[in-house]
């Protein structure tokens, strides 16, 4: 994957995204042939992410697809991926670059011990950049073309937007030792978040905002089908329109289509084709994480499978 | 579609979705165009998402451009949305405090010098629902002052620190200072942050006379400690967070005021809290945070959602504390449905009707320990 990203820059050193992809629609279809369907509005936002060098910020419920979205759009651009995930107190030498100190001692005493005197020397080639550590956000600049997927941004602290923001807006980076570090072509930038927080304005007003929903019953079908080949349309027919049942029967986490997967993969290893009210009462543990909405539903199964 | 007409037709259809109360700063409007000029003005679905995916930032957002763009497409003169104003419940007043004009019960005979200090000390135990204007805005400024710091917790984030654990690389840093020489050691040890405080005010009409002290209280938080997130509730939810971030505590209110659409109305603290914890609380918002709801506990309905509501919130939360400006009467037993529903979910119970009281909370707020004002049994024998 490295290698092929590798030739890609060389012989494309200058917008590599452009031109490959005509519109939305061409996207869409590649995207369909990663195996990642997207609807008309998810392809459009990707297109135009791509097209105005914006990063694309997608918000929704778990398990709707966001961080697939991020890989097939890196499949499809033939680009690596590069992957930061949040969480709570992220900071700069964890998302950036970081000095690798015990190897810069070593060299230290080496050259101490081969008897260097010139410390001017010496010390520039302390700081050279083969003792960085470069961290994802570094290695997306150095890498791009690339895609950069920045997930659940949600969870890292404010602060942490603000370093973000600074960024993804000119896509350089400056480490004192060394100098700016700038990326040619912007990498492709895909914010995630499951909306645990409101994330800053300032940061989506950078970004292309996208909401990605529950896919609609054809579509469940479809990707269920994409995810899983062998199973019987009858099967992914019964999950997705239990889970889309589901969704609307006021749960504490209403089933995304991660689980509906689950849920299908559960029943194929069960041997079922079809989704009746015994087999789903035994595999609701897949589609549903809270107790008081498996005790809920197990009362009600009838309702699910029917219809 | 001509450049020019498409260029008046986005800047006047972001002006339509400005009037009905969006944000959208000239960058976006900006980012709209250059977004059309990539799909293509030719179809109105290329319109629909150009614009969707640059002026909005949240589902809310879309609710409304959706409901603008088929008015504003449509050829339609989009209908000036009926919004209804809504006075906040204080005044602002310039004029002094004047003596004569304080109350009924208080004295008016003592002498003018002691007054000053007595009677703030009288205000602060007074109910704030029988304040005049000008005792109100007194009690108002205090409140300004209050500023409740909160419980803290250990965080993974790792900080320098004078004592802890050996700090592998500040300690290799600081020997490649010394050219490899063992140096001293540098310690790092786990970083606190303030819990999160969410605070839950209802506005309703039977706490329209605290309604507004609790929010300028809650103003006070939000400037003292940051991720503080405010709630209205009534008969709907609303977020007003973002209205509170202004410094100055009458526009603050004014920005919230407005924002809320259900002032003096009624009560549906089950279903509200029901929203508050699917949309927000146990995405994040309420876990492992404080959260202060502020209430009579007036239902009108069932009570039974709301003691479920209030199970689930004291899963997710650190601590329930709950404020009924009525505990502070004399010889206050909680009877309100909602009250008696909630009651064993709580971990304090305290008053927040005067100056007094909420000095008190903001030292609930400052401690993680829970207070002992809501011993779980003292209901329900009386009721």
């Amino acid at each position: 994957m490295t290698d092929t990203a590798d030739t890609e820059r060389g012989d494309h050193p200058r917008e590599p995204y452009n031109g490959q992809i005509a519109g939305p629609g061409e996207l869409a279809a590649r995207l369909d042939a990663s195996g990642y369907l997207a609807d008309d509005g998810l392809a459009t936002a990707a297109f135009l992410a791509l097209r105005m060098g914006r990063p694309l910020f997608v918000e929704g419920e778990a398990g709707v697809g966001k961080t697939s979205l991020a890989r097939a759009l890196a499949s499809v651009l033939e680009a690596p991926l590069i992957r930061l995930q949040c969480y709570e107190g992220v900071d700069a030498a964890q998302a950036l670059y970081d000095w690798d100190f015990p190897r810069q001692l070593l060299h230290l005493r080496a050259a101490e011990a081969a008897g260097v005197t010139d410390v001017e020397r010496l010390e520039h080639e302390l700081y050279d950049r083969r003792f960085l550590l470069a961290r994802p956000l570094l290695r997306a600049l150095e890498e791009s073309p690339c895609v950069l997927l920045i997930d659940e941004i949600d969870r890292a602290d404010d602060e942490f937007e603000a370093f973000l923001l600074e960024v993804l807006s000119d896509f350089t980076i400056s480490i004192p030792e060394v100098g700016t570090v700038r990326a040619d072509t912007p990498p492709m930038v895909v914010v995630t978040s499951n909306r645990t927080r409101e994330v800053h304005d300032a940061l989506k007003r950078r970004c292309l905002y996208h909401w990605l929903d529950h896919p609609t019953v054809e579509r469940e079908i479809a990707v269920i089908r994409r995810h899983l080949p062998e199973v019987s349309e009858r099967l992914a027919g019964d999950v997705a329109r239990a889970v889309h049942r589901l969704r609307d029967a006021d749960l504490l986490k209403p089933p995304g289509l991660a689980e509906s997967i689950d849920w299908v993969a559960a029943l194929a290893a069960l041997g079922a084709h079809e989704l009746d009210g015994d087999v789903a009462a035994r595999t609701l543990g897949a589609v549903l994480k809270y107790q008081e909405d498996t005790e809920r539903v197990r009362t009600q199964v009838a309702d699910l499978v029917g219809g | 579609m001509e450049t020019g007409d498409a260029v008046s037709a986005v800047v006047a259809f972001a002006g339509q979705l400005r009037k009905d109360g969006a944000a959208i700063p000239p960058t976006r409007v900006h980012a709209m165009l250059h977004a059309l000029g990539e799909l293509g003005a030719d179809s109105l679905r290329s319109v629909y998402w150009a614009g969707r995916l640059t002026l909005c930032a949240s589902p809310e957002d879309i609710d409304r451009y959706d409901r603008v763009f088929a008015d504003f497409f449509a050829g339609r003169t989009p209908r000036p949305r009926t919004r209804i104003t809504v006075e906040p419940s204080y005044q602002l007043v310039a004029t002094p405090a004047d003596p004569n004009g304080t109350g009924n019960e208080e004295p008016d005979d003592q002498p003018r010098q002691v007054a000053t200090a007595s009677r703030q000390e009288i205000l602060r135990h007074r109910d704030v629902a029988d304040l005049s204007t000008a005792e109100r805005a007194e009690v108002h400024r205090f409140i300004g002052l209050l500023a409740p710091s909160g419980p803290q917790r250990l965080t993974h984030r790792i900080r320098p620190a004078a004592r802890g654990t050996v700090d592998p690389r500040r300690t290799v840093r600081a020997m490649l200072r010394h050219g490899g020489e063992p140096a001293e050691l540098r310690w790092h040890r786990r970083a606190r942050r303030n819990r999160k405080l969410v605070f839950l005010i209802d506005v309703s009409g039977s706490m329209a006379p605290y309604a507004d002290t609790l929010l300028r209280f809650a103003h006070a938080a939000c400037r003292a400690r940051g991720g503080t997130e405010v709630f209205t509730v009534g008969t709907r939810l609303t977020r007003v967070t973002r209205e509170l971030r202004a410094r100055e505590p009458s526009a603050a209110l004014a920005a919230a005021s407005a924002i809320i659409p259900d002032w003096r109305g009624g009560t549906r603290l089950g279903a509200e809290l029901k929203e508050f914890l699917d949309r927000w609380g146990q995405r994040g918002t309420a876990r492992g945070a404080v959260v202060v709801i502020a209430s009579d506990g007036w239902e009108r309905g069932d009570p039974l959602p709301l003691a479920i509501q209030m199970a689930r919130l004291r899963r997710l939360a650190r601590r329930v504390v709950w404020v009924n400006p009525h505990r502070g009467r004399a010889g206050y037993v909680p009877r309100t449905g909602g009250m008696l529903a909630a009651l064993p979910h709580l971990d304090d119970l305290v008053a927040g009707h005067s100056l007094a009281a909420l000095e008190q909370l903001a030292r609930i707020l400052g401690t993680d320990e829970p207070s002992g004002t809501a011993p779980p049994g003292m209901v329900v024998i009386d009721a």
